[in-house]
Order: C-alpha cells, then structure tokens, then sequence
C-alpha cells in the first residue's frame, strides 16, 4: 500500500505527545495506518464514527470533562461536520484539532474526489478555521503541538490538512 | 404524561450526574426546575446531544452522565445509537422525549408519528436495555433504574406535545458551557483560587 506507514507513525506520535487522549475516527484510505495505531495504543480511547459529525460532538464531551482530543477524517468528513463545527464547536468555543486528509487536490487520479477536493480550503476559510498544511516530515511534530495549543487557547478550532507530499509515499 | 412531569420526577437524581439535554422544550423544563451547574443546554447541533455524553462518559467512566434527548434530535443521528452501542458505556443513561412532534418550530409530526419505534431502533442498533414508557410512575422507576445501573441504557418517555410559553432562559449559553466545564473538571490542588 502506497500510503506511508513511517508519516502515519510520525503523525500520531505528534498526537500523543501533544497531550492527545481522545481519537474519533472514521476510516478512509490515507487515514488507514493512523487508525491502526490509534487501534494498538492501549493509552488511546478510539471512537469509531458512523458519521464524522459525530465527532464533534465527542471533542466537545472530553474537553468538557478535561480531554484533549483529535478527530481523524476525510475532507468529506468536514463537509459532513459543518453545522457540528459551526453550532457546537464555533457556538461553545470548543476546541477541535482536526487532521484533514486533504483528497482531491494536485495530484488526485481518483475521479470522485476531485469535486470535495476543490471546497476544502474555500471551506475552512469561510469558517474562519486557521488551517496548516503538513506535508514536510520534518515539522510534522512541531506543526501539530502549534495546532494543539492553538485550539486551547483559542477555544476554537484548527485544521491540519495531511497532504498527499506527507500521506503517500513514493514507490521504489 | 408531560415531559415536565417527568423531569420533575428524576430532578433529585440527576443532582449527581452530568446532565446534557437538547434546545427547546427539554432545555427550559429542567432549567425552570431548578437549574445546577452540572447541568449543560444544548442550544443547537441538533442530534449531537448523545455524542457529547458519550465523549463526557468516555472521558470520564467514574462519573454518572444522563443525556436528555428528543425525537426530533435523535432522528437526525440515528447512527449515533450504533455508537452509544458500540462502547457501551455503563455511565450512560439516554433518555429520549418522544413528542412525536418537533414543537418548537410550529408542532409539525416526526416520523414517530407515524409509526417509527425509537427504543426498537435503539435494541436493533444493539443497545439491549431500551425500553418506552408512557406514564410517570414507569418513567420515574425505571430512569432511576437506568440511572443507578452500571449499564448503557437507552428509555423513551412519550409525552404529550406541550411545552412552555417562552424558550428564553436566563442563562447565556457559554455562561452555561464555563459553569458545566468548571463542575466537571474541578481546580486542582495548588491552583490559585479567587
């Protein structure tokens, strides 16, 4: 599988030693090593979705009762999450680190995904969600502490959107 | 049976718990009881009421957390019923006013109106402990039940489509939302205090 298993690794490690205790989920592709590692670390409380909405209901509950909390989704998921995002999270200043992959853009070969791929910035910007792209390794960690401690003290929240340059890796 | 009624009945139980309900009706009926600071309205985000209980139940598995739901709401997240089942807390307890109606917006039916069974979605959904209840002896005894059992349990009280005269309540919403915070995280120790 094309999709990096070391950048997923990276991505998640990033999580945890941001203070992330809570992980919502639901899968798609380039999420697929994410989930499994979230799966395997006995320390993480995965919440497997039916819908991505749901998640933010979810962030919403842990930062309340005193989590720190990540959802994992598909740009669809945000188009799925919106009203959540905007009546919950925007509405009760809650904190949401989402970690978007970022479908469709440059690169896409998969028909379906190219129209969700051309809103997800217009999206996020009309949201008013301070949205960071993690595409080169070597930041990944610091760009998701920066994002974590964004949402807190902003009580708001914040996009990382894991691109294509970081999520897929290159065959040899 | 009235929803107030019903409210009214378990006021006394739910001063231990954290208490999420939905906008409208459900919220103003508790506040006008007696309102406590582990009590959180939902005042929009329409079905995410169960999810934030959850992610409170979850956080926090010592805790009681009771969510006051609608149909209306549940509705529009049946497949967060397929989430409460799949982790089952036994903190839980969802309750669902079943008004058959979405009251504060000109009465129009849901689909209980005409025929859908919530509890039978909730069971099917694999949530094993759902039950409907329609008078307020029954409610009282088995929300207490729920409540005080170490298990998910999912109860639909159908109650008539009434509800009070103004939906305004004295409290602003992140008033509400810093006061819930504050009761279930409280300072630490060493914390500076006012």
């Amino acid at each position: 599988m094309p999709v990096s298993e070391r950048h997923s690794k990276l991505v998640y490690d990033a999580l945890t030693a941001a203070g992330v205790e809570v992980v919502s989920a639901l899968p798609e592709t380039w999420l697929v090593h994410l989930i499994r590692l979230a799966e395997d670390d006995p320390e993480m409380i995965l919440v497997r979705l039916a819908k991505e909405e749901e998640g933010v209901g979810i962030s919403a509950g842990a930062h309340l009762a005193g989590r720190r909390s990540a959802m994992l989704m598909q740009n669809h998921g945000l188009l799925q999450s919106v009203n959540g995002i905007v009546s919950l999270a925007q509405l009760y200043k809650i904190p949401l680190l989402m970690l978007i992959s970022d479908r469709g853009h440059l690169g896409e070969p998969d028909p379906w995904q190219t129209q969700g791929g051309k809103t997800t910035r217009p999206i996020l910007d009309a949201l008013g969600i301070v949205t960071d792209e993690l595409s080169d390794p070597a930041t990944v960690q610091l760009q998701v502490a920066r994002a974590a401690t964004l949402a807190e003290a902003s009580l708001s929240p914040v996009a990382l959107l894991l691109t294509r340059d970081l999520m897929w890796e290159a065959l040899a | 049976m009235k929803r107030i009624e019903c409210l009214e009945a378990i006021h006394d139980e739910l001063a231990a718990c954290a208490v999420v309900t939905i906008m409208g009706a459900v919220a103003v009926e508790l506040y006008s009881l007696g309102h406590r600071p582990n009590f959180f309205y939902l005042e929009h985000a329409m079905g995410l009421a169960s999810s934030m209980g959850l992610g409170i139940a979850l956080s926090q598995p010592e805790r009681k957390v009771v969510v006051l739901d609608g149909d209306g709401s549940v509705l529009m997240n049946l497949g967060g019923l397929t989430t409460l089942a799949r982790y089952a807390p036994p903190n839980l307890t969802h309750i669902v006013f079943d008004n058959q109606s979405l009251l504060s917006v000109g009465g129009f039916p849901t689909a209980t109106a005409t025929g859908s069974d919530l509890a039978g979605i909730a069971r099917a959904a694999g949530i094993p402990k759902a039950a409907t209840v329609t008078d307020v002896e029954e409610f009282a005894a088995a929300a207490k039940a729920a409540i005080e059992a170490p298990e998910l349990a999912c109860l639909v009280a159908k109650v008539e489509a009434v509800g009070p005269k103004s939906f305004h309540m004295d409290l602003h919403l992140l008033e509400n939302r810093f006061e819930f915070q504050r009761a279930l995280r409280p300072p630490s120790e060493g914390d500076p205090t006012p």
